[in-house]
């Protein structure tokens, strides 16, 4: 064993603490090289991220546009809100938050599923709406909860306010959540911060005019990504940008006609169209029943919408774009034009009506539809009085092709192309078409039916409307729209030109004279004689009768003894002043019974509304509320 | 004149009178007023990551005056007594050691404290003064440099209580017990081939122990040697503190006005990853202030060793002051990216855990050793 030798011990620990100084310095210096590196070298880099690391962008959603009716009025509009909102990046236990929502009350048990599903879909920082429109209940009951809550907030936001309720609903439309489907299809940055999206009528169909664009505001967050005030004195700049509201529209819809209406349609089911035959504007757009339109921005509940849906009387639907209905005999006006035109009828010459037609060689008999007998009766009497046998026999005569394409030029059995989605085209029947869908040839009887609006014809309110302008226009067609114009910030309205589409051609102005005396005779001595007492105007009109289901043979049809649902549809249709037609009108009532009674009143009161009331206002369609 | 010479003699009077009571309190002077100036910093740097935090200030001033009493106790107690106190420390810690095993084995989770109702401390702080104790005191009857079977020895002294350490487990810790052994052995004169030696076979266990990892654990080495490669998970340290330390440039962001540690984006901003905080809102110029600081401390504290008499002063002492050294080393590396993550705190600037009082208490122990050398000698 060596012993221990202090002078040696002690050489070998001073150079021991030399190698450690030596050491030292180097490791020092690896260190001082690396914090130079990162704090001289690229310390522009790190400022960068440091920067994009505190500097959020916080969407700051556009107002809505305003929607007006033609007169300046405000339809819709925009109020404040408290909404109910989730940060899912905050949100540390999603299903639980939601769960426990339900349980104080503020989300439905039903949308749990649907809500979850919705916020996977935005992005982890998106802010997702919840709930809409609390109650000032509901935001206490939420304040009080409120730590037990992380990533929720309530959010004052703007929400869509419709000052008139159900007014208009189906032209209108409404807006609602922004729903997974939507985001489908939206630019989705483009709607980071926005809550509601249109979701029928106009609101859906000019959403992107409605909608604006989104600004920011860059906000200072921490790590959690909370916004915070300025920290210390430090203090960065933030950029925002301003949101560029949506633009204003101005509908051709006239508040005061839209009103009366709705007013003279009352609680019936039924829907209303007024064009205005000099350019397509849609004046008045009514179905009913409706629903009012707040209900959705302010969320809905799965089990408030399965009520909807289920009401047997459908207020979703929208039958003045939607709803197919056999014509009746509105249609025997283009009828009476397509006799004149192929040039089958002399409208002079008198036909004897007794109540019924039988086609030659056949003992089937068609009969009157309200039963009697019209006796001697010339064209302008037939359409006056609505002589079902003088258009059986003319239909047969002109036969089913001619009738196809005569009538396709009044806007039948095709899209009328509105600015609003969800048209249907109807159906206006050809040997071709029953063929591909019946497999089935096409029979001599069935070109009768079509010649007084039965059988296979299905036609909308929004169709008989446009055919009753193009009636009103001589033959001349305009593609009907519901807006026919933007506002712009300064109040300036920008209007669009109407356009024009194909009409009627061909047709005499004899031809038209004829027909259109026997519209008037309709409302002066015919079967809506009644609507024509103390007018100001001339009216030129036709009634129409829908059946809902075939009379038996040989039974006598009494309205009085089925259901209320199986009978008859009421129509009518009319332009005014029958001269220098402003507005074209089609009103239909369902199971209303006959045109002349149920219809036939109202389309009195629409025309009066707009005919009657403030004409001048009714012209001059510019400025400001 | 006369007033110059008044004022003179009075300053050389307070002089004499202050290194009276440093020599009577057995403290050194230098060292002292660097230490003081280091906890200034720290109080400073700590309202600021703490997000201007009163009550973290006063916590700290309490531990500084913990320290403080453990630094004057333990300066007092000379080389002798430390040396034969050195095994019954050593044998306490151990034992308490498996005790806190025993209990995180038992509760099925990391366990580091022991609660003794009144105080909760960790009993590995103990080892990071009972281990180079324990060592100095084996070899200092011993020749130097150390044979092969005191070598084994040490070893066993040092492998034991780093890896009860580690098992709790505490990597950082064990590390730094592992240093304070190990730079006993060193300055011991362990031969140069032997280090290089160990070194060389260090580096062929850590390759075969690579197939022997699991996987999260080669995952956390790749993400040291690229962070960006994880940047939400362990990687989110590394990278928020890098942009930290970046961002403050050459004179920093300004006191309380570093986004990313006001802002919450550095993580333990108070604690581990303060150096950070200096490099954002201090700049380079603040993290050199603090680095010479530091190198003074360790040089002093260096100078101090070679000053001691003794075998196990000197062994002891350099060991407190190299470690020291390690401390910051592998804190400042490891915040700035040149080291893997390890829990190790950036020394008496750090926030809370009794590594304050420990470290005091080490500087106790050094100025002490250096205060008796003459009595060893004569």
């Amino acid at each position: 064993m060596r012993i221990k030798d202090q002078w040696n011990e002690q050489r070998i620990f001073s150079s021991r603490s030399f190698a450690a100084l030596v050491v030292m310095g180097l490791l020092s210096v690896a260190l001082i090289g690396k914090l130079v590196w990162l704090q001289i070298i690229r310390h522009g880099y790190y400022v960068e991220l440091s920067q994009g690391n505190r500097v959020r962008q916080d969407p700051i959603p556009a107002s809505r546009g305003l929607i007006l009716d033609r007169r300046g009025k405000i339809l819709v509009d925009n109020e404040p809100a408290f909404q109910l909102e989730l940060i899912r990046e905050q949100t540390p236990d999603l299903t639980g938050t939601l769960r426990r929502l339900a349980d104080l009350g503020l989300i439905d048990k039903g949308d749990m599923v649907a809500l979850r599903r919705l916020i996977l879909a935005r992005r982890i920082f998106d802010s997702v709406p919840l709930r809409l429109r609390l109650t000032e209940e509901e935001i206490g009951r939420f304040a009080v909860h409120r730590h037990e809550f992380q990533g929720v907030e309530l959010r004052a936001r703007q929400t869509r306010h419709y000052p008139y309720g159900e007014l208009a609903v189906h032209a209108l439309g409404y807006v609602a959540a922004v729903s997974e489907d939507d985001l489908e299809r939206i630019d989705r940055p483009g709607y980071a911060g926005t809550t509601l999206i249109g979701k029928l009528g106009v609101e859906s169909a000019y959403e992107s005019q409605l909608h604006g664009l989104n600004g920011y505001r860059q906000i200072l967050v921490n790590a959690q990504g909370r916004s915070v005030d300025r920290q210390g004195a430090y203090q960065p700049e933030l950029r925002a940008e301003a949101p560029a509201p949506g633009k204003d529209l101005v509908l051709s819809i006239d508040l005061p006609t839209q009103q009366a209406a709705e007013a003279a349609l009352g609680e019936q089911r039924g829907a209303v169209v007024a064009i205005d035959p000099a350019n397509g504007d849609v004046l008045a757009l009514v179905s009913h029943p409706g629903f009012d339109p707040s209900v959705f921005g302010r969320g809905l509940t799965t089990s408030e919408y399965a009520q909807l849906t289920s009401n047997e009387d459908k207020p979703l639907l929208n039958r003045a774009l939607r709803g197919a209905y056999p014509s009746g005999s509105t249609i025997k006006p283009v009828m009476a034009l397509a006799g004149l035109t192929y040039k089958l009828i002399d409208p002079d010459k008198r036909q004897f009506c007794d109540g019924q037609f039988h086609l030659p060689g056949s003992s089937h008999l068609y009969r009157e539809g309200k039963g009697g007998k019209h006796g001697n009766v010339d064209l302008v009497d037939a359409v006056a009085r609505s002589c079902d046998v003088y258009f059986y026999s003319l239909a047969a005569q002109i036969g089913v092709e001619r009738i196809a394409s005569f009538a396709a030029q009044f806007g039948l059995g095709a899209l009328t192309g509105i600015d609003i989605s969800g048209e249907k085209p109807g159906l206006l029947p050809t040997p071709e078409w029953k063929q591909k869908v019946y497999k089935q040839i096409w029979y001599p009887g069935e070109t009768v039916n079509l010649g007084v609006g039965q059988g296979y014809l299905l036609v909308t309110p929004l169709q008989l409307a446009h055919m009753a302008a193009i009636l009103a226009g001589r033959g001349q067609s305009f593609q009907p729209r519901v807006v026919m114009g933007v506002r712009d910030s300064a109040g300036n309205i920008e209007r669009s030109a109407a356009i024009s589409v194909p009409g009627a051609t061909g047709i005499s102005s004899d031809a038209w004279a004829l027909v259109v005396k026997g519209m008037l005779g309709a409302t002066t001595y015919g079967t809506a004689a009644a609507i024509s007492k103390e007018a100001r105007y001339s009216i030129a009109g036709k009634t129409g009768t829908a059946q809902v289901y075939s009379v038996a043979q040989n039974a006598k049809y009494n309205a009085k003894t089925v259901s209320d649902k199986l009978r008859d549809h009421a129509w009518f249709i009319a332009f005014a002043p029958a001269e220098t037609p402003r507005i074209a009108v089609c009103v239909l009532v369902e199971n209303g019974g006959f045109g002349a009674s149920a219809a036939a009143p109202i389309a009195r009161r629409v025309m009066d509304a707009y005919l009657l009331d403030d004409p001048s206002g009714a012209k001059t369609t510019g400025g400001k509320p | 004149m006369i007033m110059d010479d008044n004022r003179d003699s009075a300053a050389k009077r307070t002089f004499s009178a202050t290194a009276r009571l440093l020599s009577a309190l057995k403290l050194d002077g230098p060292l002292l007023v660097s230490l003081g100036l280091l906890a200034l910093y720290a109080l400073i740097v700590q309202y600021s990551a703490s997000g201007q935090s009163l009550d973290t200030v006063m916590r700290t001033l309490m531990r500084l005056g913990l320290g403080t009493m453990a630094m004057i106790a333990l300066a007092h107690s000379g080389p002798n007594f430390l040396r034969s106190l050195a095994p019954w420390l050593y044998g306490a810690g151990i034992a308490l050691l498996l005790v806190v095993d025993a209990i995180g084995y038992v509760g099925k989770g990391a366990q580091r404290w022991l609660d003794l109702g009144l105080i909760r401390f960790q009993p590995s702080e103990i080892m990071k003064l009972a281990v180079p104790m324990m060592a100095a005191a084996f070899m200092h009857e011993r020749p130097l440099p150390p044979a092969w079977r005191n070598l084994l020895v040490l070893a066993v002294i040092i492998i034991l209580p780093v890896g009860l350490v580690a098992m709790q487990p505490d990597l950082g810790t064990a590390v730094l017990i592992f240093a304070t052994g190990a730079l006993v052995v060193l300055m011991a004169g362990l031969q140069w081939q032997v280090i290089a030696g160990l070194v060389v076979a260090a580096g062929g266990l850590g390759v075969i122990g690579w197939n022997f990892l699991h996987d999260y654990q080669r995952q956390r080495i790749r993400i040291f040697l690229d962070p960006q490669s994880d940047p939400l998970g362990s990687g989110y340290h590394i990278i928020q503190s890098q942009i930290a330390i970046g961002s403050g440039g050459l004179f920093g962001k300004g006191w309380m006005n570093g986004s990313q540690a006001q802002l919450e984006f550095l993580p333990e901003r108070s604690t581990d990853f303060i150096f950070a905080v200096i490099g954002e809102e201090f700049g380079l110029l603040g993290l050199l202030v603090l680095l010479l600081l530091y190198l003074f401390i360790v040089s002093r504290s260096l100078f101090l060793a070679t000053q001691a008499s003794g075998t196990f002063a000197r062994l002891l002492a350099s060991s407190l002051a190299l470690t020291f050294f390690v401390y910051v080393f592998i804190n400042a590396g490891m915040v700035s990216g040149l080291l893997p993550v390890v829990g190790v705190p950036l020394p008496l600037i750090s926030y809370g855990g009794t590594s304050v009082v420990t470290l005091l208490a080490g500087f106790g122990i050094l100025m002490g050793l250096y205060s008796h050398r003459k009595l060893v000698n004569s």
